[in-house]
């Protein structure tokens, strides 16, 4: 069964069309790495698969049937913006602030729930985060704690939404690695969104390219290629490839590389005029 | 000192409200909206002075106009309440209207202090009834509405993803702090409430990390805090607040130095054992 189907869906932002009369569709099991500049609709697709945007066209459907808010099924990792610095809550009430969150009254943890927290803390190799307050934590730690966070719970979807920012090259790998094992042994559907597309070689099974409103869903080799490219960035771009990389260039300029660069500035909004 | 009906109101009074300012405040603190909280109460100076106008005590003046401010913050949260010159500028407007009733206002001077600074000293067994009642209000929606508070303090993008109406539970958690405020406001005056709401859950969460550990720490802090202002108060005749003011922050500061000398033991029993 497919996880993830697109029929001819439009989402709109305002008055901004980010994707337009997209249709793919993603299967059971399956390692897709998300890719394309920033303000492609990384974000935004990920959000219309949560439930909290209602395409504007189009059918949209999740394990089958219409999203809906608060699918237990879906893990998901935002994009971190609001982790406040100076928090000092330990990660086990951190994780457990999300467990159940959207019931009211006063929080509690089962014993049940807190062993489940600390296996899951185990199984991302991060069992003493479950201790340590989150101030003290590193780019690289809190990471794995919301990685953790997302994968309780035994999700079928993992929506990832750039889980390597902030990260550096070490941690960035050890991430993936972490994302790999645990989803290829529980059979995870993982939606992976990234800037470099590199790093995510060896471990994706199709690239979900996104860009100018459009959408190509492909193996590597069918999405990686000037002319899809071309179409997706509005400008000529061209395929590099040298040992065992692949490098999308614009006008000889890494475009990778670029968009990095201009996200420490510019966050989303970032729009290429190449 | 116990032997004076005044001071027993006193200890009664800032009792309440000691423990639900520490409470409140913790989530205040967390949410990174101690500001907002501030706004909140100049805005009830306002609505104090209003009452006292129309003949009305100062309490539900106070109590309305906050209850009002906090949720109408809650329903334009992402254009107001966490932008700072938006909320300054109509925290200084309210402080404006609550001098301009003032002026309208027979009892001047009296009346103005104990607004803006508090007269814990002169309560009596009516606010008490009336403070009790408020807090117990306070605590029970601040009970109902906590673990999704939680959450979309911590998480706002996750919690609204698993069904957190993220709009309606800042609003919620507003209107509690309006209460608190309000409570607060009478103990230690609208100019001081950070004293117990701020200081002290800051302070706790510098301290602990768990939540409810640090929710006690919170409300044991305020408490302490708040008796042992009014007991220096009684002996030295200086203000209540002023003796309140000074303890919190004295607990803050202290609080804040304390993980600073833990790392430096820490650290000095590393080099010791690598020695």
């Amino acid at each position: 069964m497919n996880q993830v189907e697109l029929d001819r869906v439009t989402l709109t932002l305002g008055e901004r069309t980010v994707l337009a009369d997209a249709s793919l569709a993603i299967r059971a099991g399956e390692f897709i790495g998300v890719l394309g500049p920033n303000g492609a609709g990384k974000t935004t697709l990920m959000r219309a698969i949560l439930g909290l945007l209602p395409p504007s066209a189009g059918t949209l459907r999740v394990f089958g049937r219409p999203p809906q808010r608060g699918d237990h099924s879906i893990g998901y990792l935002p994009q971190v913006r609001t982790v406040l610095p100076d928090l000092r809550v330990r990660g086990l009430d951190f994780i457990g602030a999300s467990l159940h969150g959207q019931r009211w009254g006063l929080p509690s943890l089962t014993r049940h729930d807190r062993s489940m927290i600390e296996a899951t803390l185990e199984s991302v190799g991060a069992r003493d985060l479950a201790r340590r307050p989150l101030s003290e934590m590193s780019g690289g730690e809190r990471q794995r704690l919301l990685l953790a966070q997302a994968l309780i719970g035994q999700p079928k979807l993992l929506l990832l939404d750039e889980p390597l920012i902030s990260l550096d090259a070490r941690h960035q790998e050890v991430a993936i690695d972490v994302v790999r094992k645990v989803c290829r042994e529980r059979g995870i559907t993982v939606l992976f969104s990234a800037h470099e597309l590199n790093q995510l070689l060896g471990t994706l099974d199709r690239v979900l390219y996104l860009g100018n409103g459009r959408a190509v869903l492909g193996t590597v080799d069918e999405v990686i290629t000037a002319p899809v490219l071309s179409r997706l960035y509005g400008t000529d771009i061209e395929v590099v490839r040298a040992a065992g990389h692949i490098f999308v260039m614009s006008r000889g300029r890494d475009v990778e590389t670029s968009a990095h660069q201009h996200d420490h500035n510019h966050g989303d909004e970032h729009e290429h005029h190449h | 000192m116990f032997q004076y009906d005044f001071i027993q109101n006193a200890f009664a009074a800032a009792g309440i409200v000691a423990v639900v300012s520490g409470i409140v405040g913790y989530f205040l603190v967390m949410r990174g909206q101690t500001f907002a909280g501030h706004a909140l109460s100049h805005i009830g100076f306002a609505g104090a002075t209003g009452a006292g106008l129309i003949g009305l005590a100062p309490l539900w003046g106070l109590i309305g106009f906050t209850l009002a401010a906090g949720i109408a913050m809650g329903v334009l949260s992402e254009r107001i309440s966490n932008r700072d010159v938006a909320i300054g500028v109509v925290l200084a407007l309210a402080l404006g209207f609550g001098l301009l009733f003032l002026h309208y206002y027979t009892s001047f001077a009296t009346q103005a202090t104990a607004l803006l600074f508090g007269n814990v000293l002169a309560v009596d067994h009516g606010m008490i009834a009336t403070l009790a009642v408020l807090g117990v209000i306070t605590l029970v929606a601040l009970a109902a509405i906590m673990r999704p508070l939680i959450f979309a303090s911590l998480q706002p993008e996750l919690a609204e993803a698993k069904g957190v109406p993220l709009r309606f539970v800042s609003t919620a958690f507003l209107a509690v702090v309006a209460l608190a405020v309000s409570e607060c406001a009478q103990i230690v005056g609208v100019l001081l409430v950070f004293t117990l709401m701020v200081g002290p859950p800051a302070a706790a969460q510098r301290l602990t990390t768990g939540l409810w550990s640090g929710l006690a720490l919170a409300a044991l802090l305020a408490l302490a805090e708040a008796w042992l202002g009014i007991t220096v108060a009684y002996y030295t005749d200086w203000p209540v607040s002023f003796c309140i003011a000074c303890l919190s922050a004295l607990g803050y500061f202290a609080a804040l130095a304390a993980p600073a000398w833990q790392t430096r033991r820490r650290n000095a029993d590393h080099a010791n054992e690598s020695a």
